[in-house]
């Protein structure tokens, strides 16, 4: 079936988000900043005979005419290759050194590390994910780029527990769930062709439980950050509206450095709560990135 | 998993405290405080660095050690009631088992900037062969045994990871999952 096609009445120039989705993306590298200055690892990048250019919205992204594994800087843990979209979730975040930050879905780990960085490698990170595979990618990532304040944890998010962690609240959660990846077609083309309605049904309902025990395990006047890379209304706005009614939370504008449009209210004969058009919708017209969904809540109760 | 990371669940047997493989248990401050036998204590960890590598203990002050299957230590940054029963905690940073302690590469990488000994700079071909995972010869007049590996990179001398020094040979000590070819 023509996936896209669903999305004609949101997008405002469909023509130019189709071809978007057919053109393939750039490589880009995040700069670990615990290792590293961009400088310097611009310096090593050239010195690779790799071309980098910067990103304008990001001052730590790199965009690169080659692959992102195998070279110098890389070995050294100074740089990540994570998509320029991947890079909004974290910032959106926005922890501060000393804080307890859960990273609900984390594997394999660019937006832990990312975390981490922002971070200034103070505080502590959990990074939970129910899949021993990708965790081990995880910890790959957290090895090579020098992070030590992250504990992983491998478990289903929806009953995370706060035990190990001295059963004291987070400052903030990152809830970065599994979805039908819409978004990330320019990588992947493939990904459109596995779509099926139940399983955007089946997930939105993970996805629920998850964004509850986020909101759940996060003190009051904390902040939790949904995101996905899908365009899916089942699992964006469709999950913020159902975690609105069951827990105490609302959401929050959110300033973001890239063109966006704001969230849907309406979708095939659902309405959703009023207060989605808060969060944010990237289109990959819009900035020539990956499609993108990102949403802040304040946790009230 | 690219080293040291995964639980071995090597268990001694008797009756005193033992290590679990699947739990993160914190290393006492000093051996008065030791309960499982031969559980290095954050003391010898500490002075181990120094003596080894100038590496002085103020660099980690920060950090706590914890030990999870026996013999392996981890570095966190940060403080948890001990014991930890998750899949990771900070970075793995050395093996105490077998009779001289090895640290891992990616501890030499976070930490290596700071030693002053038994640190060995080579040339970008050697760096090379080494990242490879390759032995190569080398003119070396210190200590035998676990070496920094350092070259240049960007302007600076970066470490780089941990080399065997052995009968005029430099033996590589990259894991497998982190070697590369870069010639
Ligand atoms: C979009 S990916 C996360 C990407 C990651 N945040 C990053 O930046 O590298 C979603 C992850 O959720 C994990 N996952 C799926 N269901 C889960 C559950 N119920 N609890 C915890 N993790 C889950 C998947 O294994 C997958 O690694």
């Amino acid at each position: 079936m023509d996936v896209l096609a669903r999305y004609e009445p949101l997008v405002d120039d469909f023509e130019a988000f189709r071809a978007a989705c057919e053109r393939p993306l750039p490589s880009v590298v995040r700069v670990n900043t615990l290792r590293t200055t961009v400088e310097r690892a611009r310096r090593a990048m050239t010195a690779d005979g790799i071309d980098v250019e910067s990103v304008g919205w990001h001052p730590h992204l790199l965009k690169l005419d080659d692959q992102p594994g195998a070279n110098w800087p890389y070995v050294h843990g100074w740089i990540h290759g994570q998509e320029e979209v991947s890079a909004l979730p974290a910032r959106v975040l926005d922890p501060a050194p000393g804080e307890r930050v859960w990273d609900a879905c984390a594997a394999p780990g660019s937006k832990t590390t990312q975390l981490a960085a922002l971070m200034d490698d103070r505080g502590l990170v959990v990074a939970t994910d129910d899949n021993l595979g990708r965790l081990s990618a995880l910890r790959s990532n957290t090895e090579r780029l020098g992070v030590t304040n992250v504990a992983v944890t491998n478990e289903d998010a929806r009953v995370h527990s706060l035990q190990p962690f001295d059963e004291e609240p987070y400052d903030r959660a990152l809830v970065d769930v599994p979805c039908s990846c819409e978004g990330t077609v320019r990588k992947n083309p493939d990904t459109l062709a596995e779509w099926t309605i139940e399983h955007v049904r089946g997930i939105a309902g993970a996805q629920k439980g998850i964004l509850r025990r986020g909101v759940q395990a996060t003190r009051p006047g904390g902040t939790v950050v949904y995101s996905t890379c899908t365009f899916a209304p089942e699992e964006n706005e469709g999950v913020l509206d159902h975690v609105l009614a069951e827990e105490s939370c609302r959401l929050v504008e959110v300033d973001l450095p890239l063109e966006s449009s704001p969230g849907v209210t309406e979708w095939e004969g659902e309405e959703y709560d009023p207060s989605v058009v808060r969060a944010r919708r990237i289109y990959p017209h819009q900035n020539d990135t990956g499609g993108f969904f990102c949403a802040k809540l304040e946790v009230t109760g | 998993m690219d080293e040291d990371g995964g639980g071995d669940g090597a268990a001694d047997s008797g009756d005193a405290p033992t290590n679990d493989g699947q739990r993160f248990d914190r290393l006492p401050a000093t051996a008065d405080e030791r309960t499982v036998p031969e559980r290095p204590t954050r003391e010898e960890v500490l002075a181990w660095w120094d003596e080894r590598f100038g590496i002085e203990p103020a660099v980690f002050a920060e950090h706590t050690f914890w030990e999870r299957g026996s013999g392996k230590i981890w570095a966190f940054r940060g403080e948890l009631t001990t014991p930890v029963e998750i899949e990771a905690l900070g970075m793995t940073c050395l093996r105490t088992r077998q009779e001289h302690w090895k640290p891992t590469m990616s501890a030499i990488q976070r930490f290596g900037e700071h030693a002053t000994r038994n640190v060995v700079h080579l040339a970008r071909e050697q760096a090379a062969t080494f990242l490879a995972g390759e032995d190569q010869d080398l003119d070396w007049d210190g200590d035998w045994g676990y070496l920094v590996v350092t070259h240049d990179l960007a302007g600076g001398s970066e470490p780089l990871g941990v080399g065997l020094y052995v009968y005029g040979e430099l033996r590589s000590q990259v894991p497998k999952g982190r070697r590369r070819d870069l010639r």
